[in-house]
C-alpha cells in the first residue's frame, strides 16, 4: 500500500481566491458573506450568500486561451482552484500544443448541483425557443458534469483516470477518498480531487424552498452563518471550489515538493435512509460507523485527535453532530478535541464545501493555528451539556501544536465521509 | 474588401490557439488546415458572422467553408 500526501492546495472561496487570500481570512475570523440584490429581486426567503469573485484571478488567461468563459461557473472554479494546485505542488503547466501526456496523474472532481447556470442561461431558453444553433458548439463541454475534471485535463494534459463524482454535500471529501484510494492501491501516482459549485440562483432557489436557508439576518449577512449557536436558524449558501493534489509519498519527496500533511486514510458510508436517518437528515448510527470506520482503518485512538473540522451547517442537526462525534470518539467534556465550522466564515459551499473545508484543515494543521468558530457567542445549550465550551474556540488560536485531525462531511442522501490527516512523519 | 478581411480574422482570432497563424494569416487560408482551428469552432465563427452581418448561413453553404476567401464570398452574396 502506498502513502499518500498533499503536495498542492488550490481554492476559490467566498473570503479568498486562492491559498493566501483564504489562509488570511481564515486567520482573521473573515466572513465575506453578503447581501445579494438578486436574490431580494426574486424574493428569496434567504437574501445573503457568499459568492467568489474570480475576476482577478490569474489563470484567466488560461479560461481565455482554451474558450472556457461561457463554461459553467462550477467549471470555471474548477479550473482555477485546480491549476492553482498543480502550480503550488511545482508542477508545470505544458503549452497547449505540447505532446506529453502523463498518464500518472489524473483528476476526480465533484460537484452537488453540477452546471444548472448553464441549463437556465442558455440550454433551456434557447432549445425552448427553438434556437438550438445558438447553443453554439462549446456547449456540451461547458454543461458536462465531468467539465471540471475534462477542462483540466484539456490544460494539463492528464492521462489518469478523469471523472466526477456527486454526493450533494458530501462530494469534496469523497472525491479526495476516491483519489486517496487510487494512488494508495498504485493505481495512479498523482491526483486532483476536490469538488465545484457554481453560484446560482436556480441552485440555491431550491434550498429556499426546503426552507433549510437561514431567513433571519437578511440585513446583517455576516451574523447569517451561526454553527453550533442556539439561534441557528438554517444555513447560508455559498459557492466556489477547493481542489488539493494527492501524490504518492516517493513520488513527492523524490521531486522535493511541498508536503502540507499526509492523508492517512478515512472512510464512506450511508445511514441508509433508516434509524433516524432519512433523505436530508443523517442517521445517528450511519455517522458513528463511519467516524469509528475511519479511526479503525487509519489506527487512530480518539485521544490523538487534535482538532475536528466539523460538518456544522448552522442548523438544527448541529447539535446531533457534536452529539455523534462524542459518542463516536468517546470523549466528553474537556477531553472533547477542538472543534470549528468553516461554514461559519464562508457559508455552506454544498458539493464544494467538503473540499473547501478539507483545505481549510490542512491548512490549519500545516500552518499550526485553528481559526475562529464566529458567531457562536451563545453556544446551544445542548451542545454544552456534551462539550467544554472552550473546545469551540470563539477567536484565533495561534501556535498550537497540531499533528492529527479529522474532518467529516455529511450530505443529502444520508452520506457521511470521515477524513484523517496527520503531519508527515516520514 | 479588406475591411471585410479584417473583420473576419478578428472573429477568427477569438478561437485561435496561435494568434500569430491569424495575424498572417492570407485570403487563401484554410480555417482548419492552416489556422488550426478546432474543426468544431467553425459552427462558432459562423454563428458570429451571421450575428455581425445580419445574414443566415444554411448548412450546405457553411459546409463550403474552408478559406477565409470562402466566407467573404458568402457574406458579400448574401448582403448585396
Amino acid at each position: 500500500m502506498k502513502r499518500v500526501v498533499v503536495t498542492g492546495i488550490g481554492v476559490v472561496a467566498s473570503n479568498g481566491l486562492g491559498k493566501t487570500e483564504f489562509t488570511n481570512a481564515l486567520i482573521n475570523g473573515k466572513s465575506r458573506i453578503k447581501h445579494i440584490a438578486e436574490l431580494e429581486e426574486l424574493e428569496f426567503g434567504c437574501q445573503i450568500g457568499g459568492i467568489p469573485d474570480i475576476s482577478k484571478s490569474i489563470f484567466n488567461s488560461y479560461i481565455e486561451l482554451y474558450g472556457m468563459q461561457t463554461a459553467s461557473l462550477m467549471i470555471q472554479y474548477a479550473v482555477i482552484a485546480g491549476l492553482e494546485a498543480w502550480l503550488d505542488a511545482k508542477l508545470p503547466i505544458p503549452l497547449h500544443d505540447s505532446k506529453e501526456v502523463d498518464y500518472n496523474s489524473g483528476a476526480i472532481i465533484g460537484s452537488g448541483m453540477g452546471t444548472i447556470d448553464v441549463y437556465g442561461n442558455r440550454v433551456i431558453p434557447l432549445t425552448n425557443n427553438k434556437n438550438i444553433k445558438r447553443l453554439r458548439s462549446t456547449i456540451v463541454e461547458n454543461c458536462m458534469i465531468s467539465g471540471g475534471s475534462a477542462s483540466l485535463s484539456s490544460i494539463l494534459a492528464i492521462g489518469n483516470q478523469l471523472t466526477s463524482n456527486s454526493s450533494a454535500c458530501n462530494s469534496g471529501a469523497e472525491a479526495i477518498l476516491m483519489a486517496y484510494e487510487r494512488i494508495k492501491y498504485g493505481k495512479a501516482t498523482r491526483m486532483l480531487a476536490g469538488s465545484s459549485e457554481a453560484y446560482s440562483v436556480w441552485s440555491w432557489s431550491q434550498f429556499d424552498a426546503l426552507r433549510v436557508t437561514t431567513r433571519k439576518h437578511n440585513n446583517e449577512p455576516e451574523k447569517g452563518s451561526r454553527p453550533m449557536s442556539e439561534s441557528a436558524s438554517g444555513f447560508v449558501p455559498s459557492a466556489g471550489a477547493g481542489i488539493i493534489i494527492l501524490e504518492e509519498l516517493q513520488s513527492a519527496l523524490k521531486r522535493n515538493a511541498p508536503v502540507y500533511a499526509e492523508l492517512i486514510g478515512g472512510y464512506i458510508n450511508s445511514g441508509g435512509q433508516r434509524n433516524g436517518g432519512s433523505m436530508t437528515a443523517p442517521s445517528t448510527e450511519g455517522v458513528i460507523k463511519c467516524i469509528k470506520g475511519a479511526l479503525y482503518e487509519t489506527n487512530t485512538k480518539p485521544k490523538e485527535i487534535n482538532f475536528i473540522s466539523g460538518h456544522l451547517s448552522s442548523t438544527m442537526a448541529d447539535t446531533l453532530e457534536i452529539e455523534n462525534w462524542s459518542k463516536a470518539l468517546e470523549l466528553t467534556g474537556n477531553n472533547f478535541p477542538i472543534i470549528n465550522s468553516t461554514k461559519s466564515l464562508i457559508g455552506h459551499s454544498l458539493g464544494a464545501a467538503g473540499s473547501i473545508e478539507c483545505i481549510a484543515a490542512i491548512l490549519q494543521l500545516h500552518h499550526q493555528f485553528i481559526h475562529p468558530s464566529v458567531n457562536c457567542e451563545d453556544i446551544h445549550p445542548q451542545i454544552e451539556k456534551i462539550v467544554n465550551k472552550n473546545c469551540i474556540p470563539q477567536h484565533t488560536i495561534q501556535n498550537i501544536s497540531l499533528n492529527c485531525i479529522v474532518k467529516a462531511s455529511f450530505g443529502f442522501g444520508d452520506v457521511n465521509t470521515c477524513l484523517i490527516f496527520k503531519k508527515l512523519n516520514k | 474588401m479588406n475591411k471585410l478581411f479584417d473583420e473576419i480574422k478578428e472573429i477568427i482570432r477569438k478561437y485561435a490557439f496561435d494568434k500569430a497563424l491569424v495575424e498572417n494569416a492570407n485570403e487563401n487560408s484554410k480555417i482548419i488546415i492552416d489556422l488550426r482551428i478546432n474543426s468544431a469552432r467553425v459552427v462558432d465563427i459562423v454563428l458570429d458572422i451571421e450575428e455581425k452581418y445580419n445574414i443566415e448561413i444554411d448548412n450546405k453553404s457553411l459546409e463550403k467553408i474552408i478559406t477565409i476567401k470562402d466566407a467573404m464570398d458568402i457574406i458579400t452574396s448574401k448582403t448585396k
